[in-house]
């Protein structure tokens, strides 16, 4: 592990300087990218960390950001964030108790499958239901507001998502470097040999699965809070698959990689579908986001993060690439 | 409901289970048998009902005749495109992990997509059923059942048997087999197993093609469709049992009747059912249906 | 590895501030903000309504009320999750001065928050939901299209009067399907009929053998429906196969027929549905709009083309009575009010909570296009639940 903190510092002071210096769109965008790096570092956790390869984590988020928006009081008062976040989280964090509870008798593909027909379940109540308001999604019109702190205010949703991406990062590398994080990484390299030395590892997939769903949840909470809006759309497998793409495209195994990943991913998009930049060609940005989703397997298979130290490898010559050395540690 | 109505629901049900079989084939030999997630199967399905529909003038014009010179000219066209991307893109994924086989065929569909929208364009079609095969049979005073769903049926059954022959009883379904449990070992004993891949892969994207193809008169052709079916052949291909062409096929037959009789039953929780299904059933065998 | 991390994250936010900041300066020229589907099911729709409105603007030289017309395109994607992002690029970092969409009533309803909280002038080209007029109703907020609700209730009129007694309804759970069978119900309950079931499947599913199995098995006197895009084409297709076509008379909703004739062929003769358009409706309007589009666009117009031109003209009286101010939100909407649109659909005027005031026809398939048989609803008014304006 090399200075995680230079990074940390750096880069988190950069996004509270942000929307100084871009305008309420360029704060808004990063905002929302701020959330789905949240969210793509729960998923880093169950797949970079745990070699867990979950394709349901669109669920946990929908089914926070739904809870956000039906526990918001009808009368038209503020909901208390105090309140409502939690709840948001432990909800989120339930059902990926139910769904791990199951889901880890499998192993393989079968898991990638499971996870995602638990997902689809999720979806189709929301869908479906009148419970989730139907295909339309359903509003929230007063947001969550604790003391001084209003919601309602952008400088103040900013604010808390910042918050909650710093704590979340800061709470998993310090996770990873723990005993319990230990156990993660040795079941990821090899899980026959943990338990062949005594290790239950069940509950420790468990409880990773479990921590995973929450951290999404929250990440879903922000989101409802954040656009005042719910729809199914949230818990489709699109997005499960978009997040597994960030976080392969940011690197794998390494925190920074699901946050980059997550920039790189919604940056990209933005990219390509501005008409200054592509004219009348920004209509068919789906065609240049493939084939670069394409590219960057071919050419960047271990990541953005893992790109320096390639080009470097490049530069100086070097025929035979050697594989990145795996060590048992989560790089953060 | 009355019997009557009861048995023509079974109907619908073998029907629509044997329609998905027919989808998911492709998808059972590149993912069942090969290991490869493919997430660009509904993408060659599209591709499939686009040609039946963009090549059925051309074809008439040059070779005369509708159905099957279209057909063969798909099919030909289709393992040509198997081949080349294979060649190009997905012989690179073998070794690699199935996260970036996700990645790549994600990628995938992007492509084909923008291209299928910039090539054809956005509307929707329809593709006219042969004259030969547009009859209907009599069911009761009310309803009808039409002569070309009996026969996307059987050319199901025909394809359901011939993929369990060609695997089980001829050494090329040998070959396919050992080549998947153990790569080295095949290509040690003399037998060239990327041109063995090629081939399985080939005939996984042919098979894709041709189900679009059969089933674009019945399902109308229109932007977004690969999608739809997507989900739903991964299911088949995990109920029944990764690398079991028969478990694909009982697992297509049970989601078939759950769907058909889930509409009817529990229309508001139709859409959760099938994977309500998958869900208990590996929960029951973890491994699907049918271990290969 | 921490520097080249840092540069390259230090360079990224420099292109995208870069990138952010340069729409921020606001403009004389006129911006229009399209948000429409350029890619997925509704991409065709999208292109149609995009076409329709340039055409209206390049009839007046370029220009509305004086003001030079300048066009922004941001892709909807068909997707309410990421609607209030991509309204926010129109709004907020390419500042326009009206926003026009969309196709899909779950983005048209993030767009329409977005544009109640900032007050930008929105003209909705096509989504058809209740609330865009209804609890989301407001001053700044005009729909050039339908509702949901209208041809549902103008078919109910036709239904009771052909006499049929028994009716069941089929369409997708969804806003649109559910608004429109409740339109179709009230008026044909109304006029004596029953709607003895209510048949849907979730959206998008496309598989309806198992229900034209029940309608078959519940034998009623007719059957109406909503459906859309492929699903229409696919239902009118199977319900033909299934022979139920010459034994039970359909009935549905325009949409079960417009755009989509050429995919159903000999399956679609004969069928009746209600729309506020059609594809003969030789009037003079229609007849130079027509002409106009083919001319500049090498296609037949349809529904959607002639929404996107009236959406233009909507904002064309608004802003000569504003003199060119898109702020003037009061004198803009009190225009369009007190207006009579002349539109290749037929004059239609706008309701106290903006959604036009039509004739419904009642056209019958002939061949490839949707022949008027006669006025199913005349000024058909939708009644804006829910809004307070």
């Amino acid at each position: 592990m090399r200075h995680p903190t230079s990074f940390v510092l750096l880069f988190f002071g950069l996004l509270a300087l942000w929307p100084v210096m871009a305008g309420s769109y360029g704060a808004d965008l990063v905002a929302k990218i701020m959330i789905f790096a949240l969210l793509a570092l729960s998923l880093e956790l169950l797949v970079g960390s745990t070699g867990l390869v979950c394709f349901g984590q669109a669920a946990f988020f929908g089914i926070g950001a739904y809870a956000a928006i039906l526990m918001s009081p009808t009368d038209g008062s503020a909901p208390a964030l105090w309140l409502s976040l939690p709840c948001a989280i432990a909800l989120a964090a339930l059902y990926a108790l139910a769904v791990g509870a199951l889901s880890l008798r499998t192993q393989g593909v079968y898991f990638i499958m499971v996870t995602l027909a638990f997902s689809q379940m999720a979806y189709y109540v929301v869908h479906d239901t009148p419970l989730g308001g139907g295909t339309d999604g359903i509003y929230m019109y007063v947001k969550p507001t604790w003391g001084w702190v209003d919601l309602d205010n952008p400088a103040h949703m900013y604010g808390l998502i910042w918050l909650s991406l710093l704590v979340g990062f800061l709470f998993l590398s310090q996770l990873l470097r723990s005993p319990f994080g230990r156990a993660l990484s040795g079941i990821r390299v090899n899980e026959q040999r943990m338990k062949a030395t005594g290790f239950s590892v069940y509950p420790y997939k468990l409880a990773a699965f479990t921590l995973s769903g929450a951290m999404a949840g929250w990440a879903g909470y922000l989101f409802a809070v954040k656009d005042g809006f719910v729809n199914p759309e949230l818990l489709s497998w699109h997005l499960s698959g978009s997040l597994l793409v960030m976080i392969i495209l940011g690197g794998l195994g390494h925190m920074r990689g699901s946050v980059l990943g997550a920039f790189a991913f919604a940056l990209l998009q933005e990219l390509f579908q501005a008409e200054a930049v592509f004219g009348s060609f920004a209509k068919h940005w789906h065609l240049s986001l493939g084939l670069t989703i394409m590219a960057c397997v071919a050419f960047m298979p271990h990541g953005l993060v893992a790109l320096p130290a390639q080009l470097r490898e490049r530069l100086s010559g070097r025929n035979n690439r050697e594989a990145p050395v795996e060590t048992l540690e989560e790089k953060a | 409901m009355d019997f009557a109505t009861f048995l023509i629901q079974c109907l619908n049900a073998l029907q629509y289970g044997l329609l998905l079989f027919l989808v998911a084939s492709g998808l059972t030999l590149i993912f069942g048998i090969m290991g490869v997630i493919n997430l660009a199967h509904g993408s060659f399905y599209m591709i499939g009902a686009y040609m039946a529909f963009a090549l059925a003038p051309a074809v008439s014009a040059i070779f005369g005749g509708a159905f099957f010179s279209t057909f063969a000219v798909g099919l030909v066209l289709s393992v040509i495109l198997g081949y080349l991307l294979e060649w190009a893109f997905f012989s690179y994924l073998y070794e690699r992990e199935h996260l970036q086989q996700v990645l790549m065929t994600y990628g995938l569909i992007l492509v084909f997509e923008e291209l299928r929208s910039m090539l054809v364009g956005d509307d929707v079609h329809g593709v006219p059923v042969p004259e030969w095969l547009n009859g209907a049979l009599t069911l009761n005073e009310v309803m009808t059942y039409p002569v070309y769903r009996l026969f996307m049926s059987g050319v199901c059954l025909l394809l359901a048997g011939a993929m369990w022959f060609v695997f089980t009883r001829t050494r090329l379904g040998m070959m396919i087999r050992a080549g998947t449990s153990n790569r080295e070992m095949v290509q040690s004993l003399g037998i060239d197993i990327n041109l063995l891949y090629r081939i399985v892969f080939a005939t996984g994207v042919a098979l894709a093609v041709f189900a679009g193809m059969i089933a674009a008169p019945v399902s109308s052709v229109y932007p977004g469709m690969g999608n739809s079916v997507l989900i739903i052949c991964f299911v088949v291909v995990v109920i029944g049992g990764i690398g079991s062409i028969k478990g694909a096929l009982l697992a297509a037959l049970l989601i078939g009747l759950v769907d058909t009789f889930g509409k009817v039953l529990l229309p508001q929780a139709a859409g959760v059912l099938v994977y309500v299904l998958m869900a208990l059933i590996l929960l029951w065998r973890p491994n699907g249906l049918f271990k290969d | 590895m921490q520097k080249r991390t840092v540069l390259l994250s230090a360079a990224a936010f420099a292109v995208i501030a870069a990138s952010t900041n340069t729409w921020a300066q606001a403009l004389p020229k006129l911006k229009v903000g399209f948000m429409l589907p350029a890619t997925g099911t509704f991409a065709s729709l999208g292109t149609a309504i995009d076409n329709g409105f340039r055409l209206y603007v390049a009839e007046q030289g370029g220009k509305i009320a004086g003001r030079e017309v300048e066009y922004v395109r941001v892709d909807d994607e068909s997707d309410p999750s990421k609607a209030t992002d991509n309204v926010n690029k129109l709004i907020k970092r390419d500042n326009v001065d009206v926003i026009v969409g969309t196709v899909h009533s779950g983005v048209a309803m993030a767009m329409a928050k977005a544009a109640k909280e900032s007050g930008t002038l929105m003209i909705v080209p096509n989504a058809g939901a209740a609330a865009v007029t209804g609890p989301m109703c407001a001053p700044n907020i005009f729909r050039s299209s339908f509702s949901n609700w209208q041809p549902g209730y103008a078919m109910g009129e036709v239904a009771a009067k052909k006499g049929h007694k028994k009716i069941v309804t089929i369409t997708w759970k969804y806003a649109a399907g559910d608004e429109s069978v409740k339109g179709f119900k009230e008026s044909f309950e109304k006029n004596g009929g029953t709607v003895v079931k209510e048949l849907n499947l979730p959206f998008p599913n496309v598989e309806f053998q198992a229900l034209l199995t029940e309608i078959a098995a519940t034998k009623p006197d007719a059957v109406f429906t909503f459906f859309a895009g492929g699903g229409a084409v696919k239902f009118v297709k199977d319900y033909a196969a299934a022979g139920l076509k010459k034994t039970i008379p359909l009935y549905g909703s325009g949409f079960l027929t417009d755009g989509t004739l050429e995919a159903q062929g000999a399956d679609a003769e004969g069928l009746f549905t209600t729309l506020h358009y059609a594809d003969n409706l030789n009037n003079k309007r229609d007849q130079a709009f027509r002409l106009a589009y083919a001319k500049s666009f090498k296609l037949q117009p349809d529904v959607y083309a002639v929404q996107g031109y009236d959406a233009g003209q909507i904002l064309g009286i608004g802003l000569n009575a504003t003199k060119g101010d898109a702020k003037n939100i009061q004198g803009f909407a009190q225009a369009v009010r007190a207006a009579k649109i002349d539109s290749p659909r037929g004059a239609f005027t706008m309701s106290s909570s903006h959604n036009p005031v039509q004739d419904i026809y009642l056209r019958k398939v002939v061949g490839k296009e949707n022949v008027v048989d006669s006025i199913a609803s005349k000024s058909l008014t939708d009644p804006g639940l829910g809004c307070k304006m």
